[in-house]
């Protein structure tokens, strides 16, 4: 399953350093954010779910830059 | 500018004020130049720049995750102050400020002007309740068959199909071109157009969500989620520059003063370290990390605009290597509209024989059926049908007023075991059979597009090498559109199937790093899109199916698109390299004079941030088309 997520992050590489915080998180199948349209697609494992998922995530991006929102 | 922005802006000024002060004070010797009072006065401005910074650096360390431009900003401009370059170390950490806001300031911008160039999202529907009173509803909650009202002036929330009203409509926004389109009742029209003249009541077919306007929207959003080569790049890049130069820094400081001490000169500790702090400062990959993303966003963009929907910056790369171009004849090169020409080789009367095939094809939606129901005309009563068969790619067979009529071309017959006669004319020929003997042929012409000869010339001049028609027509009517087109080579009499092979012969052929595009109608062509390198979609105004299977999405169905749309490819791609070499190059240049100690940390803050400044403004060159 797929899903896109509005965020807001202020550069560029902080924006690559959420998409591999959010590919390494479990539960991910692949991750993608698009910094000019901030918005990152989230692809998810077989059965995985998806609110807990996304909250790992979130804390997963927030660890690597504080200064993110993911809109869930 | 944002309150973020406005914030820093107004810090900038601060501490721009602030330093030029101290600065002065010293320099024109209003104060004593000594070490401690130096430091303390300079910090005024270095805090109130920096604090933030510092902040996250010192936050970075903890979390165990050093190695971003914050930490290297920080520890540059410390270990400058340590050496006691108090002015340099505060002014560093300002021009970094300031190219941080310029950058924030830039985004923000191109962000929203080409937001704005998709301005198509409508936000309400008018409905009128009992009264006939109008009231303003989500467009989200309007279930398809409401009738709602759009007046002049206003967009077109949902398709729909005109119930009431004359009017023109404005397609700028979704093709690009600006030729209004009249309609009155019973058109078909789509969301995103601006209702120009009348009041027009519209009974729509889709949900909101649905609609062409949000399907473009999602497609020009969620482009940015397939990422080209040059982007995967320029992550994997960062990932290793920034500690690389680090690094480098550390041995900068370190090895050399150890050498000289070995060796019995003096370490000079103070020089090397300033080398290595000039070192970090050039080790922020921001030109590069912003720039890139920023130039696909704005090709894709400026493309959307010249309504080309490009479906991800990877799709941006192949389309300008394309070197090969294969396209469909019906409906992509030639405009799709039949005409009957001629009724040959007759049995029957020319009018009957027209009456039975269009009642035989009067269930098919493909252009030969309709161009056949057209030229019969009169009513067609669909109970006279039974017993249809139809053979893809090849015609049907159905039982009217029961007789068994056989309706297609060549193949059909053959399969049939009918002997058909030849036709001396050129065009798509649809053979009639009644009862297993033969009925006569029925020639049908269709028209090239304007334009369309002037679009394969034009894809020539663009470097692509290998033109190439595929077509389900006959071999005769494929020779004379190949002809006025003035492409050599062409495939004729395919099935959808072959197509496919044909495509994939052609993927095998060419050479590795080229690519090839199909251009299609998106009628019956979806395999044969997906199979391509590039899949482009002609006409798909309202088309979901080829919206779904293409790559590229031209909005309009004329031909000279494609030539544009390789053209704003190539022109993104050439910023996309311009921006990596000079940002590399003058990243490398500056390192290299920097350990050589020619270029001194002020040369590597204007390297870093004017090398992004004009990285950022060579990228937002890709949003301009216009005279591509």
């Amino acid at each position: 399953m797929k899903k896109s997520y509005a965020i807001e992050v202020d550069c560029a590489n902080c924006a690559n350093k959420m998409e591999q915080a959010a590919k390494n998180t479990a539960g991910v199948k692949d991750a993608t954010v698009n910094f000019m349209a901030l918005k990152m697609h989230v692809e998810f494992e077989e059965g995985a779910d998806v609110a807990a998922v996304m909250k790992a995530v979130q804390k997963a991006c927030k660890k690597v830059e504080d200064d993110c929102e993911i809109y869930l | 500018m944002n309150k973020k922005q406005k914030k820093v802006l107004a810090r900038i000024v601060l501490s721009t004020l602030l330093l030029a002060a101290v600065w002065a004070a010293f320099r024109f010797g209003l104060l004593p130049e000594r070490r401690l009072p130096a430091l303390g006065l300079y910090l005024i401005p270095y805090l109130v720049i920096g604090y933030d910074i510092l902040k996250k650096a010192a936050k970075g360390i903890l979390r165990g995750q050093p190695f971003d431009e914050n930490f290297l900003m920080a520890v540059a401009t410390v270990g400058a102050m340590a050496l006691g370059e108090y002015l340099e170390g505060a002014a560093v950490m300002l021009f970094y400020q300031i190219g941080e806001l310029f950058q924030s300031y830039a985004v923000d911008k191109s962000r929203r002007s080409i937001g704005a160039l998709m301005d198509i999202r409508p936000d309400y529907a008018n409905v009128a309740d009992e009264s006939g009173a109008l009231t303003q509803v989500d467009p989200n909650e309007v279930t398809p068959g409401t009738v709602i009202w759009v007046q002049p002036g206003e967009k077109i929330p949902i398709d729909g199909v005109v119930a009431e009203g004359e009017s023109t409509l404005d397609t700028a926004a979704l093709t690009g071109e600006s030729l209004p389109r009249d309609v009155s009742a019973g058109d078909e029209v789509v969301s995103g157009c601006v209702n120009l003249t009348g009041l027009l009541k519209i009974r729509t077919t889709r949900a909101f969500g649905e609609s062409t306007a949000s399907k473009i929207l999602d497609l020009v959003e969620n482009a940015g989620a397939r990422k080209s080569r040059q982007e995967n790049f320029i992550s994997r890049f960062a990932c290793w520059y920034t500690p690389v130069v680090c690094y480098s820094a550390l041995a900068l400081a370190l090895l050399p003063p150890l050498v000289r001490l070995a060796l019995g000169v003096g370490a000079d500790w103070g020089v090397w370290v300033y080398r290595a702090l000039t070192f970090l400062v050039i080790s922020c990959p921001c030109a590069l990390v912003i720039s890139i993303p920023l130039s696909f966003f704005a090709g894709i963009g400026g493309a959307s605009r010249a309504g080309i929907l490009i479906k991800g910056s990877n799709y941006m790369e192949a389309l300008a290597r394309v070197k090969t171009v294969a396209f469909d004849k019906t409906g992509t090169m030639t405009q799709g509209v039949f005409e009957v020409s001629g009724v040959h080789h007759n049995t029957v009367e020319e009018r009957r024989l027209l009456e039975l095939a269009a009642l035989a094809e009067s269930y098919s939606k493909h252009p030969i059926s309709l161009s056949l129901q057209k030229a019969w005309g009169g009513a067609l009563d669909q109970s006279r049908v039974s017993e249809l068969q139809e053979y893809p790619g090849r015609g049907l067979v159905a039982t009217v007023d029961g007789l068994r009529v056989a309706v297609g071309n060549d193949k059909l017959m053959e399969e049939q075991g009918i002997l058909w006669q030849p036709c001396h004319g050129v065009g798509t020929l649809v053979h009639v059979a009644l009862d297993g003997d033969y009925a006569g042929h029925i020639l049908i012409c269709d028209r090239l597009k304007p334009g369309a000869s002037v679009a394969l010339a034009e894809l020539r001049r663009a470097g692509v090498e290998r033109l190439v028609m595929l077509t389900g027509d006959a071999p005769a009517a494929a020779r004379q559109a190949a002809q006025a087109l003035g492409v050599e080579e062409f495939y004729a009499a395919l099935l959808p199937g072959d197509k496919l092979d044909k495509v994939e012969e052609l993927l095998n052929e060419k050479n590795g790093c080229a690519k090839l595009a199909f251009v299609g109608d998106g009628i019956n062509d979806a395999p044969v899109l997906s199979r391509a390198d590039v899949g482009i979609a002609m006409g798909a105004l309202g088309s979901d199916a080829a919206i779904e299977a293409a790559d590229v999405v031209l909005m309009d169905d004329s031909p000279e698109k494609v030539p544009k749309a390789i053209r704003i490819a190539r022109k993104c791609i050439r910023i996309v390299y311009e921006n990596i070499v000079f940002a590399i190059g003058v990243k490398l240049l500056c390192l290299l004079l920097g350990a050589l100690g020619i270029a001194n940390m002020w040369a590597a803050i204007f390297a870093d941030v004017g090398v992004m400044v004009l990285a950022v403004l060579n990228a937002i060159r890709a949003l301009n088309v216009k005279n591509v």
